[in-house]
C-alpha cells in the first residue's frame, strides 16, 4: 500500500451514528472510516444491525443522530448518482424482463444509451435477451439481475445486501469474481452477508458488528476474539 | 439530473405496461362498477325526470368506489419486491413519480369511465337537457380530483398495515367538496340548469391539492 493510498481520505465515514426504530436502537452509535478501492465484507448474526448500517448508507434510513459522510458529502442526494444498492428483495418488477426493468432504471439514471442495460446484464452472466419476465427467474437469477441493477449507473460506491442468498456455488463464485474485478477497477463494495467464506480471499476486510455496533476489523476470515 | 419530464413519461409508460400484462386494477374496478349500476337499476325504477336528479350521485359514487381500487393497486406494485427503494436511492425526483402515478390512475380510471358512462345512459335512459360538452369537463376535473387525492393518501398509506381500508378513511373525508361539485355539476347540466359555479370549485380544488400533493409528496415518499 503506498502512502498515498494511506492518507487518501476515506470514501465512506460514520460517526457516533445511531438508528432508532421506536425503543429499538439497531444501530447503537458506530464509528467507522472506509478507504476507497476495497471489498468490505460486513458479517454479524441476524439483527446485528447490518442491513440497517446499509440502508442508513443508502440513504433509506435516516440515522436518529450521528452523521453519514459518503464521498465527502453529508448529503445522499448529492451523491446517489455514485451509488449502487442491491437489496434483499429483488428492486425489481416481477411482470417485466430483465432488459424492461433495466431500461426502466436506466432512465432514472438519465442514460438513455440502451446498450448500457445489455452490458450490465452479460457481466452478471445472464441474456439480455431473455424476454421472460423476471418472475419466472429463479432465485439465483434475480439477484444477479439485482446484481446488474445495482451495477446500471457505474456507481463508486456498491452497497448490496445478501448479494448470494439462494445463489448456488458456481454463481456465487461468478459473482466473487465479478466483485473482486469491480473493485480492482477502484470500485469500493460493501457486502453483508451471512456466507463470509465466499468472500474469503477476496475481500480486503471483514467488518464485524454485533448488537449494533462495530466489534472489530479483521483482515482474514477470523472474529475480533480469536484474532486477539 | 435527469429531466423530469422524461422520467414522468418512463414511469407512466413503465405503469401502463405492468397494467397490460397483469390487468389488476381495470378488471377489479369493471367488475365493480357493473355491479353497482346493475344492483342500483334493480333498486330503483325512476322515471326521465328522477333519474336525471340521481343519476349524478350514483354514477360518481361508483366511480369513486371503483378509483379506490385501482389506487390501492397502483402503490401495491411498488413494495412488493420493495421496488420504491430502488427509485428512492436513485437522483429521480420524487414529483415525477407522483405524477406519473396521478396520470396513470387518471388514464385507469378515464377508460372505466369511458367503459362505464354508455351502460349507465342505457339503464337509466338519460338524456340531459344542458349541454352535454360540459359533462366532458366535469368527468376530466372530477376524475383528476378523486386522483390528485387518492394517489397521494394512497403513497401515506402504504406503510400502515390496513392500508386498503386506511385509504378511504383518508380519502372520503377531504374529497367530500369535489364529490359535491360534481354530482351537483353532473345534476345541473343533466336538468338543464347552470353548472358553473360547481365547475369553477372542482377547478379551485384541482389546483389546491395537485399544488399540495406536489408540495408535499417528497416527504411521504421518503418517510420510514
Amino acid at each position: 500500500m503506498t502512502d498515498a493510498h494511506i492518507q487518501s481520505p476515506p470514501v465512506v465515514a460514520v460517526s457516533n451514528l445511531i438508528k432508532q426504530f421506536g425503543r429499538f436502537a439497531a444501530l447503537r452509535g458506530v464509528t467507522a472510516e472506509f478507504s476507497g478501492s476495497k471489498l468490505y465484507a460486513i458479517l454479524g448474526d441476524n439483527g446485528a444491525g447490518k442491513t440497517t448500517l446499509l440502508r442508513t448508507l443508502a440513504g433509506l434510513n435516516r440515522p436518529t443522530s450521528g452523521q453519514v459522510t459518503i464521498l465527502g458529502a453529508q448529503k445522499f442526494h448529492d451523491v446517489c448518482r455514485q451509488v449502487g444498492y442491491m437489496a434483499h428483495p429483488s428492486l425489481l418488477y416481477d411482470e417485466m424482463s430483465g432488459l424492461e426493468n433495466l431500461e426502466y432504471f436506466a432512465r432514472l439514471y438519465g442514460i438513455i444509451d440502451g446498450s448500457r442495460c445489455a452490458e450490465a446484464i452479460r457481466a452478471v452472466g445472464l441474456d439480455p435477451e431473455l424476454t421472460r419476465p423476471v418472475g419466472q427467474y429463479s432465485q439465483g437469477m434475480r439477484q444477479r439481475m439485482s446484481l446488474a441493477r445495482a451495477l446500471l449507473n457505474d456507481p463508486k460506491i456498491l452497497l448490496l445486501d445478501e448479494p448470494f442468498s439462494n445463489v448456488d456455488t458456481h454463481s456465487a463464485a461468478d459473482m466473487v469474481r465479478l466483485l473482486a474485478h469491480t473493485r480492482d477497477a477502484g470500485k469500493t463494495i460493501f457486502a453483508v452477508t451471512h456466507q463470509a467464506a465466499l468472500l474469503e480471499g477476496a475481500a480486503d476486510e471483514f467488518v464485524w458488528m454485533k448488537d449494533g455496533l462495530v466489534i472489530g476489523r479483521t483482515r482474514d476470515l477470523k472474529p475480533p476474539e480469536e484474532t486477539n | 439530473m435527469p429531466a423530469p419530464t422524461g422520467i414522468t413519461r418512463a414511469t407512466l409508460l413503465k405503469d401502463l405496461r405492468l397494467e397490460w400484462r397483469s390487468k389488476d386494477a381495470i378488471n377489479s374496478m369493471l367488475f365493480f362498477s357493473l355491479l353497482v349500476v346493475v344492483v342500483f337499476s334493480f333498486s330503483f325504477d325512476p322515471n326521465a325526470e328522477e333519474s336525471r336528479r340521481i343519476a349524478g350521485g350514483l354514477i360518481w359514487v361508483a366511480f369513486l368506489f371503483a378509483a379506490v381500487v385501482a389506487l390501492n393497486q397502483t402503490w401495491a406494485r411498488e413494495i412488493r419486491n420493495q421496488v420504491l427503494d430502488a427509485y428512492r436511492v436513485s437522483p429521480a425526483p420524487a414529483n415525477s413519480l407522483f405524477l406519473a402515478k396521478a396520470i396513470g390512475n387518471f388514464v385507469f380510471v378515464g377508460v372505466l369511465e369511458c367503459l362505464m358512462t354508455p351502460l349507465f345512459v342505457m339503464f337509466y335512459r338519460l338524456r340531459p337537457l344542458g349541454p352535454t360538452w360540459q359533462l366532458l369537463i366535469v368527468a376530466v376535473l372530477g376524475t383528476w380530483a378523486l386522483v390528485v387525492n387518492g394517489t397521494f393518501f394512497a403513497a401515506m398509506s402504504l406503510r400502515t398495515r390496513s392500508r386498503e381500508i386506511m385509504l378511504p378513511l383518508l380519502l372520503f373525508p377531504i374529497s367530500i367538496p369535489a364529490i359535491l361539485g360534481m354530482v351537483q355539476a353532473t345534476t345541473a347540466i343533466l336538468t338543464g340548469e347552470g353548472a358553473r359555479v360547481w365547475i369553477a370549485l372542482l377547478l379551485s380544488y384541482d389546483l389546491v391539492f395537485t399544488t399540495a400533493c406536489l408540495l408535499l409528496f417528497e416527504t411521504v415518499l421518503n418517510a420510514e
